[in-house]
């Protein structure tokens, strides 16, 4: 498998007045094209701001990041964060005009994502018009139009309720892998990630270091609620809930 | 439509005509008031004038006075004052949001200029501007552009987080962030500040008036205070109460039509 970017002891210390806090630790994994990889742990841990770091929107402190050349990162963010002032097409083609980038082509694949993705009919709406799960969609083809290597997705249905949750992660689950793309989550969801990933890692409190990774293997590879009935899904949600509840 | 639904239009428009009814019983009734307690002497009449004086003295001051002339002066001075009000309130709080060291250097000097009164800046501004027109602005922005600056700041304050991170992952340039997310994204605090910047500015107009003109309402009010001529003063200020309505109800409705 081709790999994309593999990281090797990154660290990252905040600086406080009083204080120097150490947020990760010691983190080393490795991307390869076409995965789709989770990584869990408690809230706070430096989940984000390991993403951050990845994509260039944070320093590290030490540590090494190898990319493959000319990789592009497409940063999904926990809310929609839409624009209400502009219509959702404008929305979605907001990447590419602030990266000068809207050609006649890009603008026509986007128009395509809508019309794939079922949005075809709200393109001309205002985005308050939409229910969260349509957002959703709609931020991860604004994400999608820069064509990038690497998704970056941080909690990206954390502000969902239950259902429409399950729904927009198949969704996007299903959006990700047509479109053949590599995709590193964050998430506290354990079932969230077991289902949607073939990858899990486990990171622990802070100062946080990796506890596990998981290669999750299936009977049979479905959408993500088709996996929740997976034979072994039960058996890795036991794994990784005793790796974040118990402390060495 | 339902029954039920006529109903609770009808509740509706019942409730609109007694709250307009009222409205009107308190000005007339205030009115009829003033008057009959003038009349019998049970206020000063001298001092307190009344309705009928108020409307004859309105007449002379039209007829001998240039009333239309006082009225426009007033209201070109704070329609100048309001624009570059405005506009400077503008520019100066993009570059206080925009560079965040420079908002910290300059805050307590912001803080002390807003609490100061401005109108004991008033004799220092005669003599740098001038007893001119000038100087009937200078003050009405002194009094305008602090709470301006202020309201404008905090619209860009609180812009939403998120959406400030969505620009950073797109690597948007400072300017792209300006033009494309903060200030579009404060358009309504803007447009929400124009109400109280035109009350703001009235006060500083007639402020400066009072200590300089030789025309406009302050002028007027000034005026017959100095010849004891208190009909001149209570006109005056029922004209600038009638303006200052009307004023406010122009920016409000601009507010309506723009915010659609």
């Amino acid at each position: 498998m081709n790999k994309l970017l593999s990281i090797t002891n990154l660290s990252k210390n905040y600086y406080h007045k009083k204080e120097e806090i150490s947020a990760i630790k010691d983190i080393s994994f490795s991307l390869y094209e076409g995965e789709f990889v989770s990584i869990v742990g408690p809230s706070g841990c430096g989940k984000s701001t390991l993403l951050n770091i990845l994509t260039n929107m944070d320093t590290k402190t030490t540590g090494n990041i190898n990319l493959k050349d000319n990789l592009k990162f497409g940063y999904m963010l926990q809310s929609d964060s839409m624009l209400s002032w502009k219509k959702v097409l404008d929305n979605a083609l907001l990447g590419l005009e602030i990266r000068k980038e809207k050609t006649k082509e890009n603008i026509e694949y986007v128009k395509n994502l809508f019309t794939k993705y079922g949005l075809k009919e709200f393109m001309n709406k205002y985005p308050d018009e939409l229910s969260g799960g349509m957002r959703q969609r709609v931020a991860l083809i604004r994400t999608l139009a820069l064509k990038p290597d690497i998704l970056i997705l941080d909690e990206p249905f954390s502000k969902l309720d239950y259902q429409s949750r399950l729904k927009v992660s198949d969704d996007v689950y299903k959006i990700i892998k047509e479109e053949g793309k590599t995709a590193l989550m964050v998430t506290h969801d354990l079932a969230e990630a077991i289902s949607i990933s073939d990858r899990v890692i486990v990171l622990s409190d802070r100062p946080c270091i990796i506890k596990n990774i998981y290669q999750i293997k299936r009977e049979k590879e479905g959408t993500p609620i088709e996996n929740r009935k997976d034979k072994n899904f039960a058996y890795y949600y036991d794994l990784i809930w005793k790796d974040l509840m118990f402390h060495d | 439509m339902t029954k039920e639904h006529q109903n609770y239009l009808k509740k509706i428009k019942r409730e609109k005509i007694i709250v307009i009814t009222f409205q009107i019983l308190i000005l007339v009734g205030f009115l009829i008031l003033w008057e009959i307690l003038s009349k019998y002497k049970i206020i000063n009449p001298f001092i307190f004038s009344s309705p009928s004086k108020v409307i004859e003295t309105i007449k002379n001051l039209y007829l001998n006075y240039n009333l239309i002339g006082h009225i426009l002066t007033t209201l070109y001075e704070t329609l100048i004052a309001f624009i570059l009000g405005i506009s400077l309130s503008f520019i100066i709080a993009i570059i206080l949001y925009e560079f965040k060291i420079l908002n910290k250097i300059v805050d307590p000097y912001l803080t002390m200029l807003n609490s100061l009164p401005k109108v004991a800046l008033g004799p220092l501004i005669i003599i740098i501007a001038g007893a001119n027109t000038k100087s009937i602005i200078v003050m009405a922005l002194l009094i305008n552009l602090i709470v301006g600056i202020m309201s404008i700041y905090n619209g860009f304050n609180n812009i939403d987080k998120d959406l400030i991170k969505l620009f950073k992952t797109f690597n948007a340039s400072r300017l792209d962030t300006l033009f494309k997310l903060t200030i579009p994204a404060s358009y309504k605090t803007i447009i929400s500040s124009l109400k109280l910047n035109i009350s703001m500015t009235l006060i500083g107009v007639i402020m400066g008036e009072f200590l300089v003109s030789k025309s406009g309402l302050g002028y007027l009010i000034i005026y017959g205070t100095q010849v004891f001529n208190l009909d001149m003063v209570m006109s005056g200020i029922v004209i600038l109460i009638v303006i200052s309505f009307i004023l406010y109800k122009i920016i409000t409705y601009i507010e309506k039509k723009l915010l659609k």
